[in-house]
């Protein structure tokens, strides 16, 4: 205990005896709850049950917050039933020992609380949380394709109703201590000159520990459960499917269950979270959460604070870059030819701001960080400049001449270009090497992928500060080769083309679509298409067309001509009412051709399986992470390398081969194929 | 009077650098989309983007605002750390009704003249729109009653109490447009400087139409380019001042009639100055400021005059406050090249011009020996004035001068004179050179 190199956490008695235990895992800037830290939390703890004192404060001595969950890299390990379902009850045994404890028990609590740490809260007697923007609390193990094992959906129903808890567990999303404090999730939410002070008072002298509201406490009741559970069940369903998504189906059966007997409940809840920890999508969300990690690791250790960004087009793409680098903290200024041009974009910041922060002065704040700029005096002051004006390479030519000896030499100059490699728009630039490719996805509030585009010209230093921007703002680099359409949209458009052809076959677009949404992807292609707009499908298509070969569905064209643009126009391929799609009824008795899926899935896959062999990515596993974060590429299923590598790359080799026979060479399997089959058996 | 010595001969000299400013957009019987403090941010933050310097070098920044909202205590400070000038920038507000904007600008120029500071951002502000709407005082004392009533039965009292007539609001703009003293409306004012001088119905309209049609030249040339785009949160813009009315003829004016003193009176909406929100800054820096960051020099502050009169002739305060400063540097009319004086009233601009050249008026208010040459009258308010931009009374002050330093390097002429009347018997003025002329 003494060793202050390794210990993971300690405990100071006061002058009131008063213990405090200070969670602080060694070697980490973070607390999270390893198998290590959960023993020397249990040795702890019997230690203060034989001492006595007169009360207990856990609190965190990190700096970002008190406890972030538990090991995620544990996670992958637990491959057995039996094997999970140990480590989960021995949490669970930990934490029902600090519950039980015969004094009163605080958690105080700054920054991150969430998940194990949340659970660790909860088998406290009280929480206090501070009150400040950087304090979330929050169960997002449903994220992980699991829910709370630690006893947590056991403690918090009772505390704060169904209603309440099952909306913070099922949605997995975090909130304030602020917020917090009205649900009754934590008794005080405190700024952080009175945590001390707060958590002293109530040990001093302990008021009842919370109880629900009647109303709350209503939620639970035997007679009331089955009702709220299909309401649940409803909800939930309207965002993810009980066969890609079983955690919050089986935390909803549980409650509804079990939430007489917090006894059965907590066994009930290990054995489930044993269940799912070791099913394919719980270990394939956690893949997916692992790439997020790593992608997020990418910018670290190269020294560049951006603190001004100068954006050129206020577009749709350039205007929302700009809004969400202010959203970051970012100054920005957002150059067009005219306000009129830029005023739309200010509008459309407002609103990602109001939706993001409520409060007025944090609103405000961004607004005045975001300066439209005609004139372009934000340019000499930047330290990334990015374009995104129109795709038109001479107009970018002539724009980067007029930039780059206003900007300064250290300056990032970035385009979004989505089609333009890079060697057609540098040659006029005094530096060359400087040019890089930061290619957002729409929508960029929304899409946390960004792509890296790099060729062998373009100087590493400036990748480097390229990739740290866009860890700065909060999104996720994906270096990626400047060939055409990149990695993403290379790989998206074969499938979105695919996908024209079956509705220029004769199959209703709500049928393709429902198909593509039952394989697991967040919007059908046709709809996709539609809302990204079917002049820019056009114009992509036919550039990578162009580059790669393939042909460009005459269909298409033909909507074009018609003026039919998708959503922005009013009609694509569907109408829309009210930014809305009105999807037609499927015909009586119709029944899609059982290639659908495979059809569009396989030119997808076809496609990734050519990048892969044109080294587009440098990083393999990196092409499952850009692919989830750039399309939402069905997560549960961990990117499509990883489905390649669970269906098996010959079976999928195989059916190319068929579809070939059957539709023509747009299905010509990859020479990349023959490689990865022959790998499959060693792969992992 | 006495003459009192120029404040800024013996001090550092002071410079105007650059400035800016926001469109000028009238009132239109409901709060506008912009708060004072937008107003200022806007108009300031491409100003500050655009120098060589950082904001935070700023020694102060001073704001004048006669109203700022419940939410703007001290609007110069809070516009100051939005600005981005920092923590450690201290920053001030002053008030002195129509001439706050001029008033923050003399304040900046003594504290360089006095090496106090080198770098001031210096302006005014005013969303009249925003004026507030407040309860009237037995109203308020019911509300309190209400809340300290402690007993249901206290409480059924003091709502017993309640009379509709203390719903009747009392509307801030109005008051703050009405001299508590002699109890007459700006307005007032300006009919009694008519009824005084002899001034026509058809003279104070013809006014009001030349202001209209000189600042409809200038928007079609260009020459308004101190002016900063607002933008608000509904995807709305405003490129330029939006009290111009193109349309104006003697014909329209003449068909208005009288709000000040009805049914009889002569000064109506159309020959009045504009309800209006507006904003503008300007850099203002010592001899030292402008060597270190290698600043351009848009004209130097020569001389300010504050003087005061009756209230109930409060318009002529621009001949009361121009006066010593010509007499100091012994100039006549012919000496200014470029004229502001802020248009409150065409009837009370009108006046100056005639008191100006008045002998009596001259020897008997002012002391001196007798009336100065006519002002010319092309070179006043060429760009127009607050008849047909308006007048948001915290900014104009700042405006004027700003301007008048624009149109002396435009035209290229040498010296400029920039004057106000002040609600409440007032006027203030300060005389501009320009150092490369």
């Amino acid at each position: 205990m003494n060793d202050t190199e390794t210990r993971d956490l300690y405990t100071v008695v006061d002058d009131d005896n008063i213990a405090w235990l200070h969670v602080d895992r060694a070697g980490s800037s973070t607390n999270v709850l390893s198998a290590a830290v959960l023993e020397a939390l249990y040795r702890e703890l019997l230690e203060l049950e034989n001492r006595k004192p007169r009360g207990l404060v856990v609190l965190s001595d990190k700096k970002n917050g008190f406890i972030a969950g538990a090991d995620v890299n544990e996670f992958t390990q637990l491959v057995e039933y039996d094997q999970a379902l140990e480590a989960i009850s021995r949490g669970q045994e930990v934490f029902d020992r600090l519950a039980a404890l015969p004094f009163p028990t605080l958690a105080l609590i700054h920054g991150f609380c969430l998940g194990g740490g949340l659970e660790l809260a909860l088998a406290c007697r009280y929480r206090i949380a501070r009150d400040d923007p950087g304090t979330r609390l929050g169960l997002p193990e449903v994220r992980l394709g699991i829910h709370p094992g630690f006893g947590g959906s056991a403690r918090l129903v009772p505390l704060v109703g169904a209603v309440h808890a099952m909306d913070l567990m099922l949605s997995g999303r975090s909130i304030s201590g602020r917020a917090a404090k009205r649900l009754g999730l934590v008794d005080y939410a405190v700024p952080e000159r009175q945590l001390q002070a707060a958590a002293r008072a109530v040990l001093l002298d302990p008021p009842f520990p919370h109880r629900p509201t009647r109303l709350q406490a209503l939620t639970n009741h035997a007679w009331v459960r089955p009702w709220l559970a299909r309401l649940f069940r409803h909800q939930v369903a309207k965002k993810a499917r009980r066969d890609h998504y079983p955690a919050p189906y089986a935390l909803i059966d549980l409650w509804q269950e079990h939430a007489d007997d917090q006894r059965r409940m907590l066994h009930a809840e290990a054995e489930s979270v044993a269940r799912l920890i070791t099913g394919p999508t719980a270990q394939n969300l956690i893949r997916v959460f692992r790439l997020q990690e790593k992608m997020k690791a990418l910018g670290r250790g190269i020294d560049f604070r951006p603190l001004r960004v100068h954006v050129v087009g206020a577009g749709v793409m350039g205007g929302d870059i700009a809004a969400w680098c202010a959203a970051r903290g970012l100054q920005v200024t957002l150059q067009d030819q005219s306000a009129e041009r830029i005023a739309p974009a200010i509008k459309r910041a407002h609103r990602l701001f109001q939706r993001r922060f409520k409060r007025p002065r944090p609103v405000q704040e961004a607004m005045d960080r975001l300066m439209p700029d005609v004139r372009g005096l934000g340019v000499q002051h930047a330290d990334v400049v990015i374009e995104a004006i129109f795709e038109d390479a001479d107009a970018k030519r002539s724009l980067y001449a007029e930039l780059e000896p206003r900007m300064r030499g250290d300056a990032v100059l970035a385009t979004n270009t989505s089609s333009i490699p890079l060697e057609e728009l540098r040659s006029g630039l005094a530096t060359p090497s400087r040019l890089v490719g930061l290619h957002f996805f729409n929508p960029v509030a929304k899409m946390q992928l960004v792509e890296i585009v790099r060729d062998d010209a373009t100087d590493a230093g400036v990748v480097g500060r390229a990739t740290a921007f866009t860890r700065r703002i909060d999104r996720l680099p994906l270096p990626v080769a400047s060939t055409p359409g990149f990695l993403v949209n290379r790989i998206l458009m074969p499938y979105l083309l695919e996908a024209v052809e079956l509705v220029h076959e004769g199959v209703p677009p709500a049928a393709v679509d429902s198909q593509a949404v039952a394989f697991g992807m967040p919007m059908g292609p046709i709809e996709l298409a539609d809302t990204v707009g079917l002049d820019i499908c056009l114009h992509v298509g036919e550039i990578l067309a162009s580059h790669l070969g393939g042909e460009v569905p005459a269909h298409l064209r033909e909507l074009v001509e018609q003026g039919r643009l998708g959503r922005k126009s009013g009609e694509g391929f569907y109408r829309y009412r009210k930014g809305r799609p009105v999807k037609p009824a499927l015909p009586k008795g119709f029944h899609p051709a059982d290639d659908i899926t495979d059809r569009m899935i396989l030119r997808l896959l076809n496609e990734v399986v050519a990048c892969l062999r044109e080294k587009v990515v440098d990083d393999a596993e990196l092409l499952d992470g850009g692919m989830v974060f750039g399309t939402g590429f069905a997560p549960f299923r961990g990117g499509p390398l990883r489905h390649i590598e669970t269906v098996g790359a010959d079976t999928l080799y195989q059916r190319l081969r068929e579809l070939e026979k059957r539709h023509g060479p747009r299905f010509k399997p990859d020479a990349g194929w023959e490689v990865l089959a022959g790998f499959t058996g060693d792969r992992q | 009077m006495a003459t009192q010595p120029n404040p800024l001969a013996t001090g550092r000299p002071v410079y105007l650098i650059d400035g800016s400013r926001s469109p000028f957009l009238r009132a239109r019987g409901k709060p506008g989309p912009f708060l004072a403090s937008d107003l200022a941010f806007q108009a300031g933050r491409a100003l500050l983007a655009r120098q060589p310097f950082e904001p935070e070098h700023f020694d102060q920044v001073i704001l004048g605002c006669v109203m700022g909202g419940p939410n703007e205590a001290n609007i110069g400070r809070i516009v100051a750390l939005r600005l981005g000038c920092g923590e450690r920038v201290p920053a001030w507000t002053v008030q002195r009704n129509c001439a706050s904007g001029l008033q923050a600008l003399d304040c900046a120029a003594q504290d360089i003249a006095s090496g106090r500071s080198e770098l001031v951002l210096a302006g005014g502000t005013e969303s009249m729109s925003h004026a507030p709407v407040l309860f009237g005082t037995a109203m308020v004392a019911w509300l309190g009653a209400l809340n300290s009533a402690r007993t249901p039965a206290a409480r059924l009292k003091v709502l017993a109490s309640f009379r509709p007539a203390m719903l009747k609001p009392v509307i801030g703009l109005l008051c703050g447009l009405t001299d508590p003293i002699v109890e007459l409306n700006m307005g007032q004012t300006a009919e009694e400087l008519a009824w005084q001088f002899d001034i026509s119905r058809e003279a104070m309209d013809a006014f009001a139409l030349r202001s209209h049609q000189r600042l409809a030249r200038a928007q079609k040339q260009g020459h308004l380019d101190e002016i900063e785009t607002l933008y608000d949160s509904d995807g709305r813009y405003y490129e330029s001042d939006d009290g111009l009315r193109e349309d104006s003829s003697m014909d329209k004016l003449a068909r208005l009639k009288p709000v000040f003193d009805r049914p009889f009176g002569k000064v109506t909406a159309g020959n009045s100055a504009q309800i209006t929100d507006g904003a503008a800054w300007l850099v203002m820096a010592s001899e030292e400021a402008v060597e270190r960051y290698d600043l351009p020099v848009l004209a130097r502050v020569v001389d300010t005059q504050w003087a005061a009169l009756d209230p109930r002739r409060m318009g002529l305060g621009p001949v009361h406050a121009m006066a010593p400063i010509l007499q100091r540097h012994g100039f006549d009319s012919g000496d200014i090249d470029v004229w502001e004086i802020n248009e409150a009233f065409a009837a009370q601009v009108l006046a100056c011009l005639r008191a100006w050249q008045d002998d009596d008026y001259c020897r008997q208010r002012l002391g001196l020996e007798g009336g100065f040459t006519p002002i010319d009258e092309d070179w006043l308010n060429v760009d127009g004035g607050g008849v047909s931009l308006g007048h948001p009374v915290g900014a104009s002050g700042a405006r004027i001068v700003l301007h008048a330093a624009k149109v002396l390097h435009r035209e290229d002429k040498r010296r400029a004179m920039a004057s106000l009347c002040i609600g409440g018997g007032q006027g203030g003025a300060m005389l501009l050179e320009r150092v490369d002329a």
